[in-house]
């Protein structure tokens, strides 16, 4: 009976930061459905959007909310960089060529940020109070989060399906050689598809420093999530990131009332696994 | 003339091999001999890794999971079952064997990305779930205790004779991804690689291709896990589980060249040789990682078939030699 | 006259396509077949079924007694089967040699290293790739890969050759040339089902032909009979009054 009422109380926690893991999901699925490429720098790019948000609001005192929008247009820069130097080259070549050149960012970000920052954990003080409903205390940070998440992914369907450069992504998605001919300018698409999903990545990241301390290794168990919620929604597939997002939010807060914490990534991998034997397309559907 | 076509591919890697084994003997200087152990350990773990990866073309990103889990288990026994380190260094090998036995009858069926990614799911699992794991010590790891030392003839003693056992570890990595190399097994595995199912249609089992070369990538790997961890005196998941260390066993691979038998052990060399300069220069130090990162996407976007690979292209003379 | 191949019924569907419909007939031992139809008629698809590649959703497929119906490419191999695809798939970072060595040593003769490489070598003379043995697959132009995949067929001394399209993109000489490689492949007692679309090949090289028209059977007989009967025309042509015309201006 306790551990009912601790599911309970744990569940909305873990569908609101399921909004956020979906948020971070989407910038990997939205990078692999466009180009096939499956972005193994996301988790340290996340980290970087964590730390972001810190210096941000420590040595300016920008609200990290606000501090969002030049996190979004670094992550963004940050995206387009990473493809034109690391992902251009092996657009074309088999896929182990795109997963070591992403891995080989991840790795330099990782260096960097270790030598600059070490592993010690770091922390965003930073309160937007709470609502309590019986049993179930609801933290401003995260409901504001979801708000963000739901911000950004409405922004992000605006675009794709409003503006001509969506158009053109949209296009390069579903056939990239057919858009080339029809005059779509399909490396700045790519690089501008990469650039979003890495600003999906570095938001997330914000988001998620205002709820948990954080280092930069921080961001590999979030890219870890990404794969699994990634699969879970079918890969290319954003919408289905936002529900796979919620699912593993969900799992993730009812094991713990079950489980220790200790357990959850176990939880996860196996999902993981057994997902991509059982059902690689996904519950949604992955983009064909 | 006949003996030295037949194993002219053999030659240089042996030598190579021969060489670090003998650099410590000879300099007598106990330093040495820990660089050389560290550099056979590469050897040793990169031509395991080749015989999957470069042989049958599947890219394991996690493969360092049979290190670790070889290695607890055979710590395990070396502790708690008093079991001599012979006997625990092939059990090590064997537990890796039947785990790669039983997850590559679950994920080799995935190709290409999703193969990686699943290997990536399953070193992450695997460390969550030895963590967890109250008999193997949960977060604090398995602690040797001094005594056990003893009966190698005390600890200065016991780590020459680990040296050895790893020397004998790198030689017998060396010679199994030969022997794969130039048999019609090994023939199966690179029709596989170049196109798994032009290979089934021409009468390869695939599966059963696959699982084995799965099953002897983890062997020995498994057995030298063991032999470390009994050199450092305790295992821990953190230690044992490193995916970072499992890239840079692919970098190594990369680097020298996949699908030679003399790549990897170049490769371990170069890059092992490089990882000791930065970790001892003050300025490349915390940023040994990065340097690691760069140079495996200037192997990526430049000399994907690695150093030996360009080579053999360039100069099908030396395709012989260089196997 | 021992029959090799048994179709019965062979249906195939791709979701909601019907590839193939209840395609059906026995293929005695030695026999040339040809496979004809128009373009996306199924020839390919057939070749997938027989292989083990795609396997039928209905039907059976018996090859050499065994029922072969669902099982993998290489059980099928095993036996005795070896085919060449429309789309060359060398393995492009091993020699021609080790292509060929391939064949043989997974073939149903399941040959040693240094056999397969014996037989390699008389097959690469037969069809004419012996100065290119050491060669790298990748690098060879497109006739010569295709020469090199029916090497590859041939080297595992198969009962059954699927070829599908041998003779696509070559010229006149080198269309003669096939058809005698052809011939000769025959005499070495192996059975042939062949895709083409060269009609003047297919028809004087084949004992026999089968049609297909959207994955269905529309005839089957000699080469004779075929090129005379209605359907077939049409299903070329698209309509019977302008194959008639087109037939009256001929004579």
């Amino acid at each position: 009976m306790q551990q009912f009422t601790l599911l309970l109380a744990s569940l909305p926690d873990g569908i609101l930061l399921g909004f956020v893991y979906g948020l971070a999901a989407m910038g990997l699925t939205l990078i692999w459905g466009v180009m096939n490429v499956i972005n193994l720098s996301h988790g340290p790019i996340i980290a970087l959007g964590m730390f972001g948000t810190f210096f941000l609001f420590t040595r300016t005192g920008l609200n990290p909310y606000v501090g969002l929008i030049p996190i979004a247009i670094i992550g963004l820069l940050l995206g387009i960089l990473i493809y034109v130097v690391a992902v251009h080259r092996v657009i074309n070549a088999p896929h182990l060529s795109s997963l070591l050149a992403t891995f080989s960012v991840n790795m330099i970000i990782i260096g960097l940020g270790t030598a600059a920052l070490t592993t010690s954990p770091y922390n965003v003080d930073f309160a937007a109070g709470s609502i309590k409903l019986g049993p179930i205390t609801l933290l401003g940070t995260r409901m504001i989060a979801a708000l963000v998440t739901m911000l950004f992914t409405g922004g992000l369907f605006l675009f794709l399906y409003r503006s001509r450069p969506g158009r053109y992504i949209r296009a390069v998605a579903n056939n990239r050689a057919a858009a080339e001919l029809m005059g779509v300018p399909s490396t700045r698409i790519l690089a501008l598809s990469f650039g979003l999903g890495t600003m999906l990545a570095a938001v997330s990241g914000g988001l998620i420093a205002t709820f948990f301390p954080f280092s930069i290794l921080a961001g590999g168990s979030y890219e870890l999530k990404s794969f699994v919620i990634g699969v879970l929604g079918g890969l290319g597939n954003p919408i289905g990131a936002l529900f796979g997002g919620l699912i593993l939010g969900i799992i993730e807060s009812s094991s713990q009332a079950f489980l220790e914490s200790s357990w959850v990534p176990v939880i996860e991998f196996g999902l993981f696994v057994i997902i991509l034997l059982v059902r690689p397309s996904g519950l949604f559907g992955a983009k064909k | 003339m006949k003996l030295w076509h037949k194993y002219s591919g053999i030659l240089l890697p042996v030598l190579a091999v021969a060489a670090l084994i003998l650099w410590p003997v000879i300099t007598g200087k106990p330093s040495n001999r820990e660089s050389a152990f560290t550099i056979l350990k590469a050897v040793a773990l990169a031509s395991s890794l080749n015989i999957l990866l470069g042989y049958t073309g599947y890219v394991s990103f996690g493969h360092i999971v049979f290190y670790g889990f070889g290695g607890y288990v055979g710590i395990f026994l070396l502790t708690e079952k008093d079991w001599s380190l012979w006997t625990a260094i092939l059990a090590g090998g064997v537990a890796s064997g039947i785990l790669a036995f039983l997850l590559g009858s679950a994920i080799l069926r995935l190709r290409g990305a999703y193969f990686a990614l699943a290997t990536i799911g399953i070193n992450e699992a695997m460390r969550a779930f030895i963590n967890n794991f109250e008999l193997f010590g949960g977060p604090t790891g398995i602690t040797l205790n001094f005594s056990v030392y003893k009966t190698y003839g005390g600890a200065a003693q016991a780590l020459q004779t680990s040296f050895y056992i790893g020397a004998g570890l790198a030689l017998l990595a060396l010679l199994t991804s030969y022997f794969v190399r130039t048999s019609k097994f090994g023939l199966g595995l690179l029709a596989i690689r170049e196109n798994e199912d032009a290979a089934e249609v021409m009468g390869v089992v695939a599966p059963n291709a696959k699982t084995l070369a799965y099953v002897l990538s983890a062997i020995i790997p498994g057995m030298i896990g063991v032999l470390f961890f009994f050199k450092n005196g305790n295992v821990e998941p953190h230690d044992a589980f490193p995916l970072h260390a499992s890239i840079e066993l692919l970098v190594m691979v990369m680097l020298g060249g996949q699908g030679t038998v003399l790549g990897p052990i170049l490769g371990a060399l170069a890059y092992q040789g490089m990882r000791g300069y930065l970790v001892t220069s003050e300025f490349f130090k915390d940023i040994q990682l990065s340097v690691s990162g760069i140079l495996l996407l200037m192997i990526v976007l430049f000399i994907p078939a690695g150093a030996i690979g360009w080579l053999r292209l360039r100069i099908p003379l030396l395709r012989r030699v260089l196997a | 006259m021992t029959i090799l191949l048994s179709l019965q019924g062979v249906t195939k569907r791709f979701g909601g396509l019907q590839a193939l419909t209840n395609v059906t007939f026995d293929l005695p031992e030695g026999q040339i077949l040809g496979l004809i139809g128009p373009n996306g008629a199924g020839k390919t698809t057939l070749f997938n079924a027989i292989n083990g590649v795609y396997p039928p959703e209905d039907g059976r497929i018996i090859f050499r007694d065994k029922d072969v119906t669902k099982a993998r490419p290489y059980y099928h191999a095993r036996l005795g089967m070896a085919r060449t695809h429309q789309i060359v798939q060398p393995l492009n970072e091993l020699s021609v040699r080790e292509n060929v060595m391939v064949g043989a040593c997974f073939g149903h003769e399941n040959q040693s290293l240094g056999n397969a490489a014996k037989i390699a070598d008389d097959v690469l003379e037969f069809v004419g790739l012996t100065p290119r043995a050491d060669q790298l697959a990748g690098s060879l132009n497109v006739v010569q890969k295709k020469r090199l995949e029916m090497a590859r067929a041939l080297a595992a001394r198969p009962y059954l050759l699927l070829l599908d399209e041998v003779l696509a993109g070559l010229n006149s000489s080198e269309i003669d040339n096939m058809v005698q490689t052809v011939l000769k492949i025959r005499e070495k007692g192996i059975t042939i089902i062949m895709i083409e679309h060269v009609m003047k090949a297919v028809m004087n090289v084949s004992d026999r032909i089968v049609v297909l028209d959207y994955g269905v059977q529309i005839a089957e007989g000699s080469p004779e009979t075929i090129s005379k009967d209605e359907k077939v025309i049409e299903a070329y042509l698209g309509d019977p009054k302008l194959a008639e015309q087109l037939l009256e201006e001929e004579d």
